[in-house]
This record gives structure tokens, C-alpha cells and sequence, in this order.
């Protein structure tokens, strides 16, 4: 691993470089619990380019899953900025909001988040509801993520009839049914046996370096943060820290 | 897969809950159409009254006769086309239970002024020629089993004594909402026997029928009816048929209202029913919800989902309470056809239960539709329900 460039003044940490997928600057949230405002990002600056596997790590309550919400469009800073392949997604009506991430991310959630009145297939084929394609190219759209995902056989199951591994590869499946720029990983082994993680976290690995996926993660589980070719630490809503797994890649 | 699959599939998620809205929502259906058939039939006679008919009566009451010797007089009024005469003789058959409507009439014309009273010539012919001739309708002559020729005996309680007519004619409805339950026999039978039992009852009528060429006349036409009788001891009232019977509804108006009411009320109980259901769906969905907004779904969807989903419900027993109302109608029109001879589910009554309930699913999904909708995305996906 290589160190931390600065981790004596967080803010100061650097983009990667001009070719970045994804550019935040200074990014602040917060929330309000009752009469209190609890501040949950202060100053955010990072730079994620196309391709990259990267995962935030920090105890709970470090605003990992909030910069990742933020970064997914599904939630709006206080002020900031945050580019998106050339958009700033700030700046996008929530109609337009809505569209972009339907374009733009594919989702993995801990607790998989499938549907549970559709099956595997189904619930692979809904974000392509949204978009103009026939249903015959959908079916292709959708073997070919559960084929990706090693689960085509069990395509019309029911997620009640699935495994946890299993359904987090239909979720997988639902993520990258729509090839999108970014894939947003909330934990995704967090609600899984050991065996079952280490598969899903191949799995991730491979549509990273394989089919050139741009991967954000958040964990807290180290080895899926060592799967992660770039690490960013989050405490207290700051980032306190970055680091390559040089080793690995 | 497309979005009705997806309600339809959502819909019957949890099994009993959906399966008992459905059929609380066919109950009310049901309840709502049968209810409103009540009030229809209570209107029956109204509905069924002509514009070119008025009534002429008693001024003071009904119950009060009016002399024969108007008739001549009335015919004489310019407008009138024919004027023929009836008598309520509220007479028992067997026992006090089978009521049925029975008239004295003018034999020779009162049926030419209701030609929705379909009788075979021949059997009318019979009728005239008899004295003690009578014609009933055929749901009555259906009940008691009578047929051609029968001797039907009715006991008199206006009239007092046993009384004989020969069933001479049956007849049936020109249409669905024709009374088959009258009983018709000769006035002068009647009148002929109280010459010789009760003199001073005798010469009397219940009421004029009066047919008039044009219906826009009525008013003017009764108002020279009844300034032909005024300061008489008789007074008279006249009004067109609709009017007349609109008297004997209006007398019973405070149950038709409520009636009625209850019959909106049914329909808000299970209002409330299917809100209270559809709000525990869109809460116990929430992080789905959530979801399908991180997907790329936006409000409108979701309130077309669970619109979708409630009307779906309502739908299901809106149309079960529909085709349960037929059965339910023909029970219901069997025990009670003393009180409602015309007892039809009309496909107005059936069109107005169907869309009352469409509404209620409308609206029993917009309040957790909207909200669903306006959750935001982070506060659905960490909804704990």
C-alpha cells in the first residue's frame, strides 16, 4: 500500500488528475435530527477516474454511505460541487436527477433490495423499463447480465427462493443491466456468509478489471476494501485519508 | 413484464388481507346495488307513469270517493281525449300476507288508457262480457297458481263481504318496469252490489283517468277540471299521473332518504376500509418504494403503482359484487314482490356501484401514493417498517 499523501490536513488531498470520472469539491452535508443539525460531510474534495475500483472505508457515522449516496444522485448536498462525467448532478432538477441515475449508476445494496413480487429476471428487466428498448432486446439485455453475474440459471426464481449470494448476483445483475458509468456498492457483502462475500467480491473485481466497470463501494469489511484498487478513510465526515492496493493490482 | 403484472402480482402479496377487502368491497357493491334498486322501486310507479295521463281525485284526500256524474263533465273539458275511472277495493285473499293491488274499473275502457298493460284481445273480449270477470297480472296469477277460468275469491275490507270474479285475462308488462301485480274487475259489479248493501256508497268513484292529447296542457287542462268542481261538495285536485304517484312516495320520503344515505354510507365504510389497507401497503413498502426511485423511477410512477394496485382491488370486488347483485336481486325480489312488484337491477344502478367503487380505489391510493411519492429517496431506503 502506498501512504497517505496528507494526513495531517485532509482537505488538501489532491484529485487524481484531469481525466476524472467523477469530481467533488467541497462537499457539505448535513442533516437535522429534531432541532439539531448533525453534520455529516465537511468539505469533501476527491477525484475518481472512469474505470477505477474504490472503496470508502471509516466507522459508522464517518459519512461514508452519505458521500456515496451523494456521488449516486440519490441525495443532494448542502453546497459543493460534484461532476459527473462532465455533469454537475447538483445542479439537476429531481426529474432530471431521476433520469440521470436511471442512465448513469447501477446500484448494490447491502440487504439486496430485490423485488420480491418479480423474479430474478424481472427484477434484472425493471430499470430497462425505463428506457426505449423492445422487449426482445431487453431478454437479451437481461440473459446477458445474469450470465455475467453466473446466475442465469436460476433466472425465474423468486427472491424468497434464493440464497443471500445469490440474490445479491441478481442485484449485481440489475446494476449493470443498463451498462452504466458507475456502479454504487452500499456494503454489499455485509449480509453475507464468508464464501458468498468472497464470491460477490470476485465478482465485482471481475466487471471492474474485465468489463472496465467504474466500481464505489462502501465497507467495513477489510477484505473487500483490499479488493478495491483505491481506499479513501472517512472520519467524522472528513477525508482523513487515501491509499492505493498497489499490492493486488 | 409490465406495470399491470407488477400491481396484480402486488396486489394479492398479502393473500387474506387483499382476499378480505375484496370481498368487504364486493358486500358493499352488493349492498349499494340492491339498495338502490329499493329506491328505484319505490319510484316505480312514478317512472312509469305517462305524460298524457292526469288524475283527477278528491280534493280533501284519496280516501275520499268522487260521484260517477263527473265523468260526462270532464270529458266535456276542451284538451281531454277520454276519461275513464277506478276504485281501490283493498280486498283479502286467503290471509292478510298476500297483498295485491286490486281495482274496480271501468271495464269497457280504463285498459285502452294503459296500453303498457299487454292483454290477449280475446281474453279482454271475455272480460267486458263478464261481469264478474277480473284480470290480474301474470306475477300474481305465477304466485297463487291461478289460471283461466279460476274462481278467486277476495274478502272485502273496504267493502265488506266475500267477493267472487272469474279470472278472465292475465296480462304482462309492454316493459321491465310495468307492475304485473294488479288485480282489475268491473266497477259496476262492485257498484251494483253496494246499490243493494250500501246505497249511499254506491255512484262513486276513487279517481278520474284522464287522457289528454297534449302533455305541455296538463296544468292548464287541470286547472279547468278542478274550477268545474269548485264550491261543489266534492272538490277535486288534478295532476298528471307522475305527480299523483310522487304523493305516495312523498309519503314515505323519510325512509327513501334514508335509504339512500345508507347506501353512500356503505360506500364510505369501505372507503375508509381500503385507505386504511392501502396505507399499511405503501408503509410496509417503503424501502421498495425507495428503490425504485434509486432505479430511475420517478413520483408519477409510484402513484400510478399504487393507484394502480387499490383500484385493482376495488375492481375485483366492485365486479364480484356486480354478478353477486344478480342472484342476491332475484332472492330478494322474490320475498319482498308484495311490497316491490318491480324489482329490476337496472344497468344504471350496476354502472354507478362499479364506478363508486373505481372512485373509492381512486382515492383510497392518492393519499399513500402521494406521499410515497414525496418521501425522499435516503429517508425510504432506511425506512424501518
Amino acid at each position: 500500500m502506498s501512504e497517505p499523501p496528507s494526513k495531517e490536513n485532509p482537505k488538501e488531498l489532491k484529485n487524481d488528475d484531469d481525466r476524472a470520472l467523477i469530481i467533488i469539491n467541497d462537499l457539505h452535508k448535513s442533516y437535522r435530527k429534531g432541532t439539531q443539525k448533525v453534520t455529516v460531510l465537511t468539505g469533501v474534495n476527491l477525484s475518481i477516474t472512469r474505470a477505477q475500483y474504490v472503496a470508502f472505508i471509516g466507522p459508522s457515522g464517518s459519512g461514508k454511505t452519505t458521500l456515496l449516496n451523494l456521488i449516486a444522485g440519490i441525495d443532494r448536498p448542502d453546497r459543493g460541487k460534484l461532476v459527473v462525467d462532465g455533469i454537475d448532478i447538483t445542479r439537476l432538477d429531481d426529474s432530471k436527477l431521476s433520469r440521470w441515475r436511471a442512465r448513469h449508476v447501477g446500484f448494490i445494496f447491502q440487504f439486496y433490495n430485490l423485488i420480491p413480487v418479480l423474479t430474478a429476471f424481472e427484477n434484472v428487466e425493471l430499470p430497462l423499463l425505463l428506457t426505449p428498448l423492445s422487449r426482445k432486446q431487453r431478454k437479451k439485455h437481461v440473459t446477458a447480465a445474469l450470465k455475467v453475474t453466473g446466475i442465469l440459471d436460476r433466472a425465474f426464481y423468486y427472491p424468497s427462493q434464493l440464497s443471500g449470494g445469490q440474490q445479491q448476483r441478481v442485484a449485481i445483475a440489475r446494476a449493470i443491466v443498463t451498462d452504466p458509468t458507475i456502479i454504487v456498492a452500499d456494503e454489499p457483502t455485509g449480509d453475507l456468509d464468508k464464501d458468498s462475500a468472497v464470491q460477490i467480491l470476485d465478482l465485482l473485481h471481475h466487471l471492474n478489471r474485465e468489463l472496465g466497470k467504474t466500481i464505489i463501494m462502501v465497507t467495513h469489511d477489510p477484505r473487500a476494501a483490499r479488493k478495491a484498487r483505491k481506499v479513501y478513510v472517512l472520519d467524522k465526515g472528513i477525508l482523513r485519508d487515501q491509499y492505493e492496493n498497489d499490492i493486488i493490482w | 413484464m409490465n406495470l399491470l403484472k407488477y400491481v396484480a402480482r402486488n396486489a394479492f402479496r398479502h393473500k387474506l388481507r387483499t382476499s378480505l377487502t375484496v370481498i368487504g368491497m364486493a358486500i358493499v357493491v352488493l349492498a349499494y346495488c340492491l339498495l338502490r334498486t329499493v329506491v328505484a322501486a319505490w319510484y316505480a310507479g312514478v317512472e312509469a307513469s305517462s305524460p298524457n295521463r292526469l288524475i283527477t281525485r278528491n280534493a280533501v284526500s284519496l280516501i275520499f270517493p268522487l260521484p260517477i256524474s263527473y265523468l260526462n263533465r270532464i270529458k266535456e273539458v276542451p284538451g281531454v281525449v277520454a276519461v275513464t275511472y277506478g276504485r281501490w277495493f283493498g280486498g283479502i285473499y286467503i290471509n292478510e300476507k298476500n297483498f295485491f293491488p286490486q281495482f274496480a274499473i271501468d271495464a269497457e275502457h280504463y285498459l285502452s288508457l294503459y296500453p303498457e298493460f299487454l292483454i290477449p284481445e280475446k281474453q279482454l273480449e271475455a272480460f267486458k262480457k263478464d261481469r264478474r270477470g277480473c284480470i290480474a297480472g301474470r306475477l300474481i296469477v305465477k304466485k297463487y297458481g291461478w289460471k283461466i277460468g279460476d274462481v278467486i275469491t277476495l274478502r272485502g275490507t273496504i267493502f265488506p263481504g266475500t267477493w267472487d270474479f272469474v279470472l278472465e285475462g292475465i296480462y304482462r308488462g309492454r316493459d321491465r318496469g310495468t307492475d304485473e301485480s294488479q288485480f282489475f274487475f268491473h266497477w259496476d259489479y262492485l257498484n251494483e252490489s253496494l246499490k243493494k248493501t250500501m246505497p249511499i256508497r254506491a255512484d262513486h268513484v276513487g279517481w278520474f283517468v284522464v287522457q289528454i292529447a297534449d302533455p305541455a296542457r296538463a296544468g292548464e287542462i287541470s286547472r279547468k277540471i278542478d274550477a268545474i268542481f269548485q264550491n261543489s261538495l266534492a272538490e277535486t285536485l288534478t295532476e298528471t299521473e307522475k305527480a299523483f304517484q310522487m304523493g305516495f312516495v312523498s309519503m314515505t320520503e323519510a325512509i327513501v332518504v334514508a335509504i339512500k344515505a345508507i347506501s353512500y354510507i356503505v360506500i364510505g365504510i369501505i372507503f375508509v376500509v381500503l385507505s386504511n389497507t392501502m396505507a399499511m401497503t405503501a408503509r410496509e413498502r417503503t424501502r421498495e418504494y425507495g428503490v425504485l426511485k434509486t432505479l430511475g423511477f420517478e413520483g408519477p410512477f409510484l402513484l400510478k403503482l399504487i393507484i394502480g394496485e387499490s383500484v385493482f382491488i376495488a375492481a375485483t370486488g366492485g365486479i364480484l359484487g356486480i354478478i353477486l347483485s344478480f342472484p342476491a336481486a332475484r332472492i330478494f325480489a322474490k320475498s319482498l314482490e308484495t311490497f316491490f312488484p318491480i324489482f329490476n337491477l337496472s344497468v344504471k344502478t350496476l354502472a354507478s356501484g362499479l364506478v363508486s367503487a373505481l372512485i373509492v380505489g381512486v382515492l383510497s391510493g392518492l393519499l399513500p401514493g402521494i406521499k410515497a411519492s414525496k418521501t425522499p429517496i435516503v429517508e425510504s431506503l432506511t425506512h424501518v417498517g
